[in-house]
């Protein structure tokens, strides 16, 4: 299990367990953390699940902040997108995660 | 006038399916099975659910026995394949409000939309997927105060902005066609957008360039993040790019950040909830409230998956409940499509 940390917009922390292999997203939605719709369930193309990555990551992990291509284009419909966003259905949870912190932005639409 | 909705005339039907996404579709057929004919209402105007509205041209490559079908004909081959149980559509209806009849008066609900309509049913089924799909809202200060008024999300005549200063935000196929469309119209016409590229048909990107580049349109690079204006009269649009804030002027803004579903009232009607979705047993796919089903998107179980498939499932187990209330005491026997007398009637009258 790997430990992660969502930031709500009102600054409440949601710390879920996620098992290596599921998505960020899929880790917030079972753990029902508030503002994680994920209408489209993973299928980058609803771009509800937005999140902005702890910064403080840049310098450990570069790729947490690499977006694909059709990520790239979903992000056109998130709102406040920002150098740290990302679609949280898009990143696979690995040990190296491990206490990872993602802020919720305000609203996902 | 309140009242005269209130007092607006009832419709009897055996079974309401809210929604008419793949899934609701198919439950006309599965209700129509075993003898009830349904009702169908949707908050948009016309059948297909997601399928239609976000990904009409995309392949479908798992439902079973159609190597390839694209979400807009799914749909079409849905209402064909319901068509001979005659569903009655209502579109442009979203349901609100859920009444309990109590038993001394016959039990059942009454099921109230926006505009009015009411329907009294002994069998609600939730096919309500994601919820209402409605364009996306950006989190932007006293956004109400100008909505309708001088902000929009999709463009309804035309003419309403000739000869006004107006931004267009957004980078997909709307923003870019409604941009084409009303720059030559309007006094200025900006399109804001937070990148160069653009996720639209090439041919449009290619025409939109060649305005900006004839002096007809502006391209602005930023994020919308306020408004600026007085009782829902914009003055100008504020953008960030960059970290560097700026204003456009404006009478006028339209917003394209795509859709997103919102469950709005059905949330409150009173079903057992589950991380934003209705809770049902997997025998028969009701929700805690006897009578009212949830099948499809909309209802969640352990183990639900958000497929297709598993709605037309749902809606199959959903209809051999939902006859022990449309026809009580009556034994509804399971039959194969393959020699229920009753397909075969319907068919024969079309
Ligand atoms: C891009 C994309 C690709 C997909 N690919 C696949 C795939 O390959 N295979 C697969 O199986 N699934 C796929 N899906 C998922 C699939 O589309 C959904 O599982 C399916 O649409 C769910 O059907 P539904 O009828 O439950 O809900 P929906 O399709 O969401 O339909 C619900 C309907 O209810 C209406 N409604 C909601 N609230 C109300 C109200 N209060 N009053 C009136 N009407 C209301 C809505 O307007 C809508 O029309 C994909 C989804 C997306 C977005
Ligand atoms: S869940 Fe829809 S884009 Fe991530």
């Amino acid at each position: 299990m790997v430990r992660i940390v969502f930031i709500d917009p009102d600054g409440k922390r949601h710390e879920v367990d996620a098992e290596e292999g599921m998505t960020l997203m899929e880790a917030a939605v079972q753990n029902m953390v508030p503002g994680i719709d994920a209408d489209c369930g993973g299928g980058c193309a609803c771009a509800t699940c937005h999140v902005y990555v702890d910064p403080a990551w840049q310098e450990k992990l570069p790729e947490l902040f690499e977006r694909n291509e059709a990520e790239e284009d979903m992000l056109d419909f998130a709102f406040d997108v920002r150098e740290n966003s990302r679609l949280s259905c898009q990143i696979k949870v690995t040990a190296e995660l491990e206490g990872l912190e993602l802020q919720v932005p305000e609203q996902q639409g | 006038m309140a009242q005269v909705s209130a007092q607006a005339e009832t419709i009897h039907a055996q079974a309401l399916v809210i929604g008419a996404g793949p899934v609701g579709l198919f439950a006309v057929f599965e209700l129509g099975m075993v003898g009830i004919s349904a009702h169908v209402i949707d908050i948009l105007p016309h059948a297909g659910g997601q399928c239609v509205e976000l990904y009409p041209d995309k392949p479908i490559f798992d439902i079973p026995a159609q190597p390839r079908i694209s979400g807009a004909e799914l749909a079409e081959r849905l209402l064909q394949q319901i068509a001979p149980f005659e569903p009655t559509f209502h579109f442009n209806e979203s349901a609100q409000v859920l009444e309990r009849i109590p038993q001394e008066e016959g039990g059942g609900f009454i099921v109230s939309t926006a505009s009015g309509k009411r329907f009294r049913t002994p069998v609600v089924v939730v096919a309500a997927g994601s919820g209402a799909i409605v364009p996306k809202r950006p989190p932007l200060k006293r956004l109400e105060e100008f909505e309708e008024k001088s902000v929009f999300y999709a463009v309804r005549d035309p003419e309403q902005f000739r000869g006004r200063r107006i931004v267009v935000a957004g980078g997909g196929d709307s923003a870019l066609d409604w941009a084409i469309e009303l720059a030559p119209h309007a006094e200025r016409l900006t399109l804001l957008h937070r990148r160069q590229e653009f996720r639209a048909a090439p041919a449009s990107v290619e025409r939109m360039r060649q305005m900006v580049e004839a002096g007809q349109m502006d391209f602005r690079l930023g994020q919308i993040c306020g408004l600026v204006g007085e009782n829902g009269v914009l003055q100008a649009v504020q953008a960030r790019h960059q970290g560097e804030t700026f204003e456009i002027p404006a009478d006028a803004c339209l917003l394209f950040f795509g859709l997103a579903g919102r469950l709005g009232a059905l949330a409150q009607w009173g079903f057992e909830m589950q991380g934003g979705q209705i809770a049902v047993n997997t025998e028969n796919f009701e929700t805690s409230i006897p009578g009212v089903f949830a099948i499809g998107d909309v209802c969640t179980y352990p183990g639900k998956l958000k497929l297709i498939l598993s709605g037309f499932h749902e809606a199959a187990l959903m209809a051999q409940k939902a006859a022990r209330y449309v026809f009580p005491g009556r034994h509804v026997s399971f039959e194969h499509s393959t020699s229920s007398t009753i397909l075969a009637k319907k068919l024969h009258q079309g």
